[in-house]
């Protein structure tokens, strides 16, 4: 998030939710979101296809198709501009490529908008100007706007319009994307990501890598990394040899599971690193029990980048060992087996690391970011939002207050690109995915917490009573959903919130996980991120044996 | 403009706008509440916070009564004191005399009162509610009505912080009722089971069921930590007792969340301690050297029915179906897992690593990170993946 989730609360006039259904994954900023509504009169457009439970506290639902998110944000633009909304100082002072970008935005009047999108031309301006009137306002969005084959574009889409409007830099405005793990976002500033190192610096510049090469003491690559979806694929060639998963579970998880299973199959090594026997393990070489986190200390990085701490309040079961031993050990081995020759005399180079706190203390030293960042200061109270550059800094709550991180905020030129998948006469009906409140991700957690798998113990599909009636299918029947990848059957839900055409399921329990349908070929070419929320499927109902005699 | 108004013979201040209650608090002057909680907005329902002021015509309610300039409150008047007692009284006369086996004595908002005021259990025959225990199925909250004192806190939570509006009062009177939609049972009037109600229950009307006979306040240690689900950043108090997770409380001071939490927070913690955990390194039998004979000795174990790699995996539908079964008798083909020691697990990854780096390169690994651990292993892990794995494949599931 550019923003806090303080801002939210109590300082954005307008909310624009798109592509997140924020009471039930991210809930307690979706009770903070209604309680904005509710309490002080801010205003709240979502923009979904499925009537999610916050549209009932909507001033105005856009309920667009599935893949159109650019052309909608596209044709609000077009209002906002045509009716005198934009912030030109902001737009002159801030920003670049303004008028490429205007002449795109131009051709999506609300009636082609309409066309594309399937939301009137009348709730388009309204919305546009409920924007344009109420600022600051705030654009939240999670992975109904990345998890397509525009998934950089669309995102750039919603950087456009926060900077048309002049909503950057200020509280109560920003983008704001709700990162959906515990510390996605400390993994990805820690460089768990193939083309940075911690701190989002980047492994292809030569000052980056002679910088690391100098504290650890060896040669690095200066060569882009494998994205997880390249990983799989380099498995199935057989070029990656060795995989060694920690604490995930790519055959829940990633897309075209069938393309999972087919590709560790062919993975020489697999070490997993795990809390449970997940379905991942049984592709495994070597299986490590890992600690969770109540057994180690630590911290993690929230949704509006701010550092906190992590306790150890009980002892992990039997032999199971805190990841940051387990890695330890294995350095400490390598090194042993010389595959790789640290220079003694580097600063950073040896793995003599006690607690959490001495690994703190590197980061402090090699990522500007969190330069500041430390035990001491956490302890002590502090709230700290990054970027921290030192010790003495206060942490930073707003981002881009005075200039972008490129210096001038770049207008993007996007147009509408239809989903990759596309619905045809076999597959004729859209599936979109997601997850329920009651579980989480890939479910190894929540389906071992007896409560929560108590009041949600099934897979369920989201089918509209059209749909189902065409199939003759009632609420709790079993349907099978077949993709141009797999099927999978779980029982239908007719709850009223997806309309004709359209299904929603989750990947919550392996055997009926939506990612057996999905595809792991449709990528956004950027950033590599699958086309989750668009799968071309058809729906049959699966008949109930008849009882014997 | 400040207010200023004599409270107990001292002179205050308070910010325009200021109740009695806050003007005292900010004095220093403390003042029995029992529906009150700063989070919430003020009923004035349980009559605990009467106090006299000068020229009104009845005791007023400190929580809900403006400061005026010029003001003269006394809160300890006898007025002030014996209606209090008298409040408390008739709470008990309707209220079980459980405080022995209750879930929350000593963290009691109404048994702390009593015993400040020195209330006596009353001699009381009339009417008393009879409510079912537990009635609704909701597998978090515990409802036992007969505790309830009306004050409305769960109401106001659930409307105010939640903005749910899950709880209301049916009826009038003795026959008051607190109901969960149109009296129905939670998940049906649209709880989220997200137990803010709970958190702001001043008594033992609603408790984590969860955690009931696990330990209460007073034997439990806290631990404040950050949640393992989303990426919010709720913090909360792990209660530990005997080495055990029993409860999960939100606390005011969280930066992000306050009192809020959601489900998963608040009650989806118990996979922490869920009995298929794994405990033990396996290793597949042909990586390892020697397993008969570690077998029989009993140093490794033999793990049953874990096939690798067979056609799909499609059976583990439920929460279940992955527990390890360990026979030391079965057949130990290549690819039976065998627990081992640390040693030999960690002995069997590093070797193999660095044979594959010496044969193929940096480029034969690839490293999923985890956006489930630490920045601090994180950190780690990349570390590794880069320092000594000479590559640059490490990726995580923020695409995912």
């Amino acid at each position: 998030m550019t923003n806090s989730i303080s801002d939210l609360a109590n300082d954005s006039r307008c909310i624009f939710i798109i592509g997140s259904n924020t009471t039930e994954n991210h809930p307690v900023i979706g009770t903070k979101i209604r309680r904005a509504v509710r309490q002080r009169g801010a205003k709240l457009i979502v923009a979904d296809p499925r009537r999610i439970d916050i549209t009932e506290h909507a001033d105005i639902w856009l309920r667009h198709r599935p893949g159109t998110d650019i052309a909608l944000l596209n044709g609000l633009m077009h209002v906002i501009l045509r009716d005198g909304f934009a912030d030109m100082d902001f737009i002159a002072q801030r920003t670049e490529g303004f008028e490429e970008f205007r002449a795109v935005v131009e051709q999506y009047t609300p009636e082609l908008t309409s066309q594309i999108t399937g939301v009137s031309a009348e709730k388009i301006e309204q919305a546009a100007h409920m924007m344009g009137e109420n600022r600051p306002g705030a654009l939240v969005y999670a992975m109904g706007i990345t998890q397509h084959a525009t998934g950089v574009a669309n995102v750039m889409s919603c950087a456009n319009m926060q900077m048309l409007l002049g909503n950057m830099g200020v509280a109560g405005g920003g983008v704001n994307p709700l990162r959906g793990q515990n510390n996605v976002q400390g993994a990805c500033d820690m460089g768990g990501l193939p083309n940075v190192h911690a701190g989002y610096q980047n492994v292809t510049l030569p000052a980056v890598r002679e910088k690391f090469e100098a504290a650890w003491g060896v040669p690095l690559s200066d060569k882009v990394g494998l994205t997880v979806t390249e990983m799989l694929d380099g498995a199935e060639r057989g070029d990656v040899r060795c995989l060694y998963i920690i604490g995930e579970n790519p055959m829940v998880s990633d897309p075209d599971l069938r393309h999972v299973q087919h590709s560790l199959d062919r993975t020489e090594f697999i070490v997993v690193q795990e809390l449970f026997f997940s379905e991942t393990c049984h592709f495994a070489d070597v299986i490590l029990p890992a600690a969770a986190f109540a057994e180690k200390e630590g911290t993690f990085t929230n949704t509006e980048r701010r550092i906190q701490r992590v306790r150890k309040a009980v002892e992990p079961p039997g032999e199971a060992q805190r990841d940051s031993w387990i890695v330890k050990q294995l350095a400490s081995r390598l090194l042993a087996l010389g595959a790789a020759t640290p220079d003694p005399d580097a600063p950073w180079g040896d793995w003599e690391y006690d607690t959490p706190e001495d690994a703190m203390d590197e980061i402090n030293a090699l990522t500007p970011i969190y330069g500041g960042v430390t035990y001491r200061r956490l302890e002590a109270g502090a709230r700290l939002q990054w970027p921290v550059p030192d010790k003495t800094h206060p942490g930073t709550p707003i981002l881009h207050t005075k200039q972008f991180s490129r210096g001038k905020g770049r207008f993007a030129a996007v147009d509408h690109i239809p989903p990759a998948e596309q619905p045809d006469d076999e597959y004729p009906v859209i599936l979109t995915t997601g997850r329920v409140i009651y579980h989480w991700h890939g479910g190894e957690m929540t389906r071992r917490a007896e409560g929560l798998l108590a009041v949600y113990p099934e897979a369920l599909v989201e089918i509209s009573l059209e749909d189902a009636q065409k199939l003759g299918v009632r609420d709790g029947d079993m349907v099978r959903v077949i993709s141009r990848r797999g099927e999978v059957e779980a029982k239908a839900q007719l709850n009223g919130r997806v309309s004709r055409g359209l299904v929603f399921s989750t990947f919550h329990f392996p055997a009926s996980s939506v990612n057996w349908l999905t595809s792991a070929e449709h990528l956004d070419p950027l950033a590599k991120i699958p086309e989750f929320k668009v799968t071309a499927v058809r729906l049959e109902k699966v008949e109930e044996p008849i009882p014997a005699g | 403009m400040p207010v200023s108004l004599t409270i107990n013979n001292r002179s205050c201040s308070a910010p325009d706008g200021a109740t009695i209650l806050d003007a005292a608090r900010l004095a220093g002057i403390e003042i029995p509440t029992l529906c009150h909680h700063p989070d919430l907005s003020n009923v004035g329902a349980c009559r605990m916070c009467v106090v006299s002021v000068q020229g009104a015509r009845a005791l007023q309610t400190a929580c809900t009564t403006p400061v005026r300039d010029g003001m003269v409150v006394d809160t300890m008047s006898a007025d002030a004191v014996a209606t209090r007692k008298f409040v408390l009284e008739m709470l008990l006369t309707d209220h079980p005399n459980d405080c022995m086996g209750c879930e929350v004595a000593g963290d009691c908002e109404l048994q702390d009162l009593v015993y400040d005021h020195g209330v006596q259990w009353p001699e009381h025959s009339g009417q008393r509610h009879d409510w079912p225990i537990d009635p609704d199925p909701n597998p978090f909250i515990f409802i036992d009505r007969n505790k309830c004192i009306l004050c409305s806190r769960c109401i106001r939570a659930c409307g105010e912080i939640q903005n749910r509006d899950v709880w209301s009062f049916a009826q009038r009177g003795f026959a008051t009722k607190l109901v969960a939609g149109a009296d129905e049972m939670l998940l049906d009037a649209r709880c989220e089971s997200c137990g803010q109600c709970v958190a702001y229950c001043p008594v033992g009307a609603l408790t984590d069921k969860m955690s009931r006979g696990k330990g209460r306040t007073t034997q439990v240690e806290t631990v404040r930590t950050t949640c393992s689900y989303c990426g919010v950043g709720c913090n909360f108090d792990l209660n530990i007792r005997g080495g055990q997770i029993v409860r999960v409380t939100s606390a005011q001071d969280a930066p992000v969340n306050g009192m809020a939490l959601c489900v998963k927070g608040r009650y989806g913690y118990d996979y922490v301690h869920n009995p298929e955990r794994l405990t033990r390194p396996l290793v597949r039998a042909k990586w390892l050297t020697g397993v008969e004979e570690k077998v029989n000795s009993n140093q490794w174990t033999v793990i049953s029915q874990a096939e690798k790699r067979t056609a799909t995996h499609r059976s583990t539908n439920g929460a279940s179906a992955t527990a390890l079964i360990t026979d030391n008798r079965s057949l130990i083909t290549d690819d039976t897992f065998i627990q081992t020691d640390w040693d030999t697990a960690l002995d069997v990854v590093a070797g193999k690593f660095a044979a594959e780096k010496m044969a193929h390169g940096g480029d034969a690994f690839a490293v999923l990170a985890s956006a489930k651990c630490t920045n601090e292993e994180n950190f780690l892990f990349a570390k590794l993946t880069r320092q000594l794995l000479s590559t640059n494949s490490i990726d995580h599931c923020a695409r995912l």
